[in-house]
């Protein structure tokens, strides 16, 4: 047997499933090397990164209906102006409870899964570098989730805001510690997650495939793995010092003490902004993923956007006080982070152009995963303009805290980072569960969903310029119409969703009966790889337990 | 010792779960504590104490596994490639407490004696470094409901100077870096006697700087220098204390890799584990510097 490493491999044919029973292995690799484990216990301690994609990705499921469910109090809260469902406290524990739930239980997860199932497969790795830390990151997941959702069961819970400013976070009553201890297990599960996905990545790569030949998926989560080992533990520092101000007498944000509690604005966004990259630079790699295939060409600009990615993730360390113009900065800090802040749109064009190029004259078809695509370059997009508005420090004096920001930043993680999972999901399903999935339904909840998405955030800009602001359970009267329309938005919006999770289970359950081919989407081979044939598309539908134990041939699809 | 072809993938991983429910436990226990439940230490205690049980039993099964030879270099890299981002974290984390530092002392502090906010709101505040705030703060005052906000005495403090232990424990650690690095010669020279006595002293050099920092504390809350004296001590406290917990974990890792060597573990090719303890050595080192510099000679 020829082993996987950088030393020796030989060239073999991949199209054949890669079991391989006659592997000599001995004692150290256990009994069940060909298969999973038996019984439920296989989903506990398994180390395998299909099985723990497999979780991640449950789990983020899960967490979307649940965040998702929170986000329907709220608009239905708001839908007429007056109290009429829940109590301010209650509605500000949502408002909290939505954004912390969606950004850490169901974006961030998802993309670890993504990155499982798919990192190994796409650069031909046996598996994940480090497969029990594997295993501990989801665990700790699971375990942070807990500790914040047990908030949900003390007083009034969390309450101000996903951002937890002081000094009204520290009025927070018996859910704060829970509430930080929470973000530390989440900090802690995210920095071992990245940690092995940049040792994967770095160090586990099939011979013969540079860096530089990388699928651009894999490009775009190393330089997020980098993201999260930055500023985790920055957030855990932020929530740390929250915790000794309270409990230990410290005083870093209290005035009184000589500390400042706009110091937690800053340390917070230093960690928060290049956060919301985390959350869309996976996003870009599947866009850069999908939309070559179903436009049969290569992708336009490989370099370009690797380094457009490069670009966008260095930036993201030197813009946080955009998010903090109206507080009282000198005006010198205001205008560089105002030009700072409008330098990002220049690698973001860079590659929204290129997702246009590649579509140009190709031969495109419009199954779901390019139709979610299409629709996340266009309504991207749009929030990358209303970006634009708010980098503008005068003019965000207006926009600050209104719902002026709630549709901007809902329109580039809705249509944005969402969409991309979902359309990564309709993409590589087949893959994963070795059924084609229902198309026509799939179509119809792009359709409800696209169309509902925008009913639901798009009047949210002409409330926020009207001055409403955000986290408020109660407004004007003079708002009413538009908050009226948002919310139907959001009822068809959650309503749709119901479709994709009956989807899923249907395809998972082999529903449509239709097997799956190895490559699954005509061109996947050859345009799902970047510059190099898609490896995971040359496995079979679904993969065998273990892929690439021997290390693939890497082949170059378009000649440099 | 045979060393394997393939890249080492294990299976049925139990530690990961136990040491995550003993964290969890820990982490839900010290919450309830914090809120004044009874039962929270209790906890707190139970899942530290599953937490170490996890720590042992991972780290033995990882030793007992490298002696067998079950890593080839690659999985060695992977340990590598994964120590060195686990450090890069770490520095993250400091990074806060330095940069809160940076902030206060050159920022918010000057600007909170300065100006309509000295003039409307604390006049005779003035801004300079070393301070505990326009209020004076002192000792911590707990509140009789541990979900309300505490107060605090005022009181004046002497801040920390630099040329007593401080500075014997910048030559303790830079000595025990210099140490360290002899043990590792000695490793690669295959020279077992020569590495378990670099070993020890640098292991001593360790913990007799974690008994300095204790005797410090202690001469600082004697004299009035505590958690709650304003920025101040909350940045010294915070800075010197996340480091001294370092030096302490550092010092524990040091323990475990002199045992192994003692057992007669690690060869001049394979010896990850002391690498990886000696890398994490240094940072601790190199914090204490920045220490040093920032928080006592400044």
């Amino acid at each position: 047997m020829s082993a996987f490493s950088a030393k020796g491999y030989e060239v073999k044919d991949h199209n054949t499933p890669q079991h391989h029973h006659d592997d000599h292995h001995d004692d150290h690799h256990g009994d069940d090397h060909h298969g999973p484990a038996k019984g439920w216990l296989r989903w506990v301690v398994t180390t395998n990164h299909k099985d723990i994609g497999t979780l991640y990705l449950l789990f983020s499921l899960v967490m979307f209906f649940v965040g998702g469910a929170m986000a329907m109090i709220i608009r239905a809260e708001l839908f007429q102006p007056g109290l009429q469902l829940v109590q301010p406290a209650f509605f500000n524990n949502m408002t909290t409870m939505h954004a912390l739930v969606m950004i850490f239980g169901a974006v961030m997860p998802a993309f670890v899964g993504l990155a499982n199932w798919l990192i190994p497969m796409m650069i031909g790795a046996p598996d994940m570098a480090l497969p029990r830390m594997n295993n501990m990151s989801f665990w700790m997941l699971v375990a942070g989730i807990t500790l914040l959702f047990s908030t949900l069961f003390m007083g009034d819970g969390l309450g101000a805001g996903w951002t937890m400013y002081p000094p009204l976070v520290l009025q927070t009553k018996e859910a704060l510690p829970f509430g930080i201890f929470s973000v530390h297990l989440l900090g802690i599960s995210s920095i071992m997650g990245a940690i092995n996905i940049i040792a994967t990545i770095t160090n586990l790569r099939a011979p013969g495939m540079s860096l530089w030949q990388m699928p651009i998926f894999v490009w775009t989560w190393l330089i997020t793995a980098f993201l999260l080992i930055a500023v985790m533990p920055v957030f855990a520092g932020a929530v740390t010092m929250l915790l000794t101000d309270k409990f230990f007498g410290t005083s870093f944000f209290s005035a009184a003490g000589g500390g400042d509690p706009v110091l937690y604005q800053h340390i917070f966004w230093f960690f928060g902004h290049p956060e919301v990259y985390i959350l869309i630079l996976p996003t870009f790699g599947i866009a850069s993923t999908i939309i070559p295939v179903f436009s049969r060409k290569p992708l336009f600009g490989y370099l370009s956007m690797v380094g457009a990615t490069i670009m966008i993730a260095l930036l993201s360390f030197v813009v946080w006080a955009h998010h903090m113009f109206s507080v009282g900065m000198p005006i010198s800090g205001e205008l560089f982070f105002m030009w700072a802040t409008i330098a990002i749109a220049i690698p973001t064009a860079v590659k929204v152009f290129n997702w246009i190029a590649t579509m140009w004259e190709g031969a495109m078809t419009f199954e779901t995963p390019m139709l979610f695509s299409v629709g996340f370059v266009v309504l991207f997009t749009i929030g990358g303009f209303t970006g634009m508005m708010m980098a503008l420090a005068p003019l965000d004096f207006q926009y600050h805290d209104t719902y002026f920001i709630v549709a901007h930043f809902h329109y580039v993680l809705v249509p944005g980072s969402i969409f991309m999972i979902i359309a990564a999901t309709y993409f590589w399903l087949p893959k994963w569960t070795g059924f084609m999935y229902n198309e026509r339904i799939g179509k119809l909840h792009f359709w409800l969903s696209a169309i509902s998405v925008n009913v639901l955030f798009f009047p949210q800009h002409f409330l926020g310029l009207a001055g409403m602001p955000r986290r408020i359970p109660d407004y004007a009267i003079q708002f009413s119409d538009w908050n009226m329309i948002s919310s139907i938005g959001a009822f068809v919006f959650g309503v749709s969703q119901l479709l994709f999770l009956y989807v899923v289970i249907d395809c998972i359950r082999g529903g449509t009966g239709i097997k799956a081919t190895n490559e699954v989407w005509d061109g996947a081979r050859q345009y799902g790889g970047g510059i190099v044939e898609g490896l995971e598309w040359t496995l079979p539908s679904p993969p065998p337990y273990h892929t690439f134990t021997e290390a693939p041939e890497i082949k170059s699809t378009i000649p440099r | 010792m045979s060393t394997q072809d393939a890249y080492y993938v294990p299976h049925k991983a139990t530690w990961p779960v136990i040491g995550t429910a003993g964290l969890f436990c820990m982490l839900a226990g010290f919450a309830n504590f914090l809120n004044g439940s009874s039962t929270g230490v209790f906890w707190m205690f139970t899942g530290l104490l599953i937490f170490i049980i996890m720590l042992v039993g991972w780290f033995t099964l990882q030793s007992r596994e490298s002696e067998a030879g079950t890593f080839n270099g690659q999985v060695g890299t992977s340990y590598r490639i994964g120590m060195m981002w686990f450090i890069f974290s770490e520095i993250a984390f400091f990074c806060v407490f330095f940069g809160t530092l940076w902030y206060t002392r050159n920022l918010s502090v000057p600007w909170l004696g300065t100006g309509t906010t000295k003039e409307f709101l604390h006049p005779l505040f003035d801004g300079t470094w070393p301070t505990n705030g326009p209020e004076k703060w002192g000792q911590f005052v707990a509140p009789d409901d541990p979900t309300k906000l505490g107060t605090h005495t005022e009181a004046d403090f002497e801040p920390m100077g630099a040329w007593g232990l401080p500075f014997i424990n910048t030559l303790l650690l830079l000595s025990s870096g210099i140490t360290c690095t002899w043990a590792h010669h000695a490793l690669i020279k295959q020279n077992r006697e020569k590495l378990i006595q670099w070993l020890i002293a640098t292991v001593a050099l360790g913990f007799i700087f974690v008994l300095c920092q204790a005797v410090e504390y202690h001469e600082a809350y004697a004299e009035g220098l505590t958690l709650g004296t304003g920025i101040y001590g909350s940045t010294f406290f915070m800075l010197t204390g996340f480091h001294g917990f370092h030096v302490c974990v550092g010092a524990i890792i040091l323990s475990v890799v002199l045992f192994r060597s003692w057992k007669g573990h690690f060869t001049p090719d394979n010896h990850f584990a002391f690498e990886a303890a000696a890398w994490y050595w240094h940072f601790v080192d190199v914090v204490w510097l920045g220490l040093f510099i920032f928080v006592y000679l400044m």
